[in-house]
């Protein structure tokens, strides 16, 4: 029993990365109804900027997160200036199907740039405070892992503060809501657009560091945590940053139920499964607005 | 404040507009009529930035707004309410209204539009924090027409905003047209609803097929033999 108590309480750990990592492509495909499936690498990139961060100049994991989610902001705007810009001009359907063979070209070639760069070796960072652990009630919760859903937490609260209380924040949800209805309020909606692409990624950036001290990362992690985020907007739905973080921690909760049922191969079962019941049972996700 | 001229405009390989040439006077109503597809909606759509026309000019006080973007015209001080409202339904009312006040021209002067706002639509102030699409269909309207009206205009452009509103609600929604208008505030008013459009406004024009085949002053054109048959309907007497 308190085998399987430990596994949902990592699951509920893991689950935090799994909702900040989907928070940053929700935003994007909200709001500028693209599909970023370079999401992935973005979270590697800054999984890698930590981890350098950490063993060249010996910054803390945690802090690196003030140096690493900046620069990724910029990184954002630069990638939505010279790709997505141009992806956004384009009638609804196809922005979708632009955007799909732009980001997956990105995602290739960061890929191949990491591979290149950096080896494809598997890299984590090795903190002295990283074996510990706290125990309550017989389970041990790993403090990193613990710090870590903390951290997520409080960059998906920021982000919601900043789009309910920012003026941007407003426009960019309404930019969300209907890009044309913006326009006629006098809202530059592809500075809209240039802001929650770069806040993406700058989420993505953070959930990556956090991968690179609590887990680890190599240049293929990409794919997988595209997919883990897409899991987590289709489970979750989209308009809210509050849902997908909960999203998270449900399909965390989720893969460490059925690793823990049927055993370890099956971890990645449950998240598909989850699509389609999802799709079938509740199309618009769980917090998501029909 | 608004100058259309030979304007044309195209979907693809279907022409929309042809050669339309039309002006709004500072202070003036003007009503833009038609059927379905003659491209009222699409002239709106030109002089409000979303839509590029082929060829034409339009211009407003003297300046240029082919070279603005949509939301540099609304700085500019033209404000469309676009047919079916187009509120930001997840958002409450008074979200809506100060969406409205964007532009740094219109925040500056935000707090007292919204005040007038609210005078010429009572309701909206009592219901500030329900969510827009949770409204009535009038309530609707008036939001979109208050939305246009916080970006503080001088021309409000209004696409068919008696559309699928019952008589009653019509009537007061035009009366508050004229309340707008004697504030200082052009408006150009495209209707379906020609009728009402034509005793509203001080001149109008007619467009069919993308042309203009018509334009003078509404009282007359509701006298026009054409325009009666057309819009009016052969048993229009009065």
């Amino acid at each position: 029993m308190s085998l399987v108590a430990q596994q949902l309480l990592l699951g509920v750990l893991i689950g935090g990365l799994y909702g900040l990592a989907a928070a940053g492509l929700s935003l994007v495909f909200g709001v500028l109804r693209v599909l970023n499936v370079a999401h992935g690498e973005l979270i590697m990139l800054g999984g890698y900027a930590a981890f350098w961060l950490f063993t060249l100049v010996g910054m803390d994991p945690f802090v690196s997160l003030l140096v690493v989610v900046p620069a990724a902001l910029v990184v954002g705007a630069l990638l939505y200036l010279g790709l997505f810009a141009s992806v956004v001009r384009f009638s609804d359907e196809t922005r979708i199907k632009n955007s799909l063979l732009v980001s997956f070209g990105l995602g290739l070639s960061i890929h191949a740039l990491a591979v290149r760069l950096w080896t494809a070796d598997e890299r984590s960072i090795t903190t002295s405070y990283g074996g510990r652990a706290l125990t309550v009630a017989g389970l041990a919760i790993p403090e990193l892992r613990l710090l870590s859903l903390a951290v997520a937490f409080a960059l998906i609260a920021l982000v919601h503060a900043l789009l309910t209380r920012w003026r941007w924040g407003h426009a960019i949800r309404a930019t969300a809501e209907d890009w044309q209805a913006a326009l006629l309020v006098g809202i530059d909606v592809r500075k809209a657009y240039l802001l929650a692409f770069a806040i993406g990624t700058g989420l993505a950036a953070a959930a990556g560091g956090l991968v690179s001290v609590g887990y680890s990362v190599s240049p293929s992690i990409g794919l997988e945590w595209t997919l883990k985020a897409l899991i987590v907007i289709v489970l979750a739905g989209l308009g809210s940053m509050m849902g997908t973080f909960l999203g998270g921690i449900l399909l965390g909760v989720a893969e460490a139920a059925s690793a823990a049922a049927f055993g370890g191969p099956y971890r990645e079962v449950v998240g598909l499964v989850i699509i389609l019941l999802i799709l079938v049972a509740r199309p618009q996700g769980l917090f998501g607005r029909s | 404040m608004l100058e259309v001229q030979n304007l044309t405009a195209a979907y693809g390989d279907f022409p929309a507009l042809a050669d339309a040439t039309l002006a709004v006077g500072a202070g003036e109503i003007v009503a833009l009529v038609g059927p379905n597809g003659a491209g009222k909606s699409t002239l709106l759509g030109c002089v409000t930035g979303l839509l590029r026309p082929r060829a034409g000019t339009i211009r407003s006080d003297s300046r240029d707004l082919l070279v603005l973007h949509a939301h540099q015209i609304v700085e500019h001080g033209l404000a469309l309410v676009p047919e079916g409202r187009r509120l930001f339904g997840q958002m409450t009312v008074e979200e809506n209204l100060w969406l409205g006040a964007f532009t740094a021209r219109a925040r500056a002067v935000r707090g007292e539009s919204l005040a007038r706002v609210y005078g010429l639509f009572p309701v909206l102030a009592e219901r500030r924090r329900q969510l827009a699409r949770t409204l009535s269909g009038g309530q609707q309207q008036m939001v979109a027409i208050a939305r246009a009206l916080m970006t503080s205009p001088r021309l409000l452009m209004l696409d068919e905003p008696s559309l699928g509103l019952a008589p009653r609600i019509v009537e007061a929604i035009f009366e508050t047209l004229t309340a707008i208008n004697e504030a200082g505030v052009a408006v150009l008013l495209v209707e379906q609803n020609v009728r009402a459009a034509l005793r509203l406004a001080g001149r109008a024009y007619v467009l069919e097929a993308g042309r203009v085949v018509g334009e003078g002053r509404a009282r007359d054109l509701l006298e026009d033999p054409h325009v009666r048959r057309a819009y009016l309907g052969p048993l229009a007497t009065r």
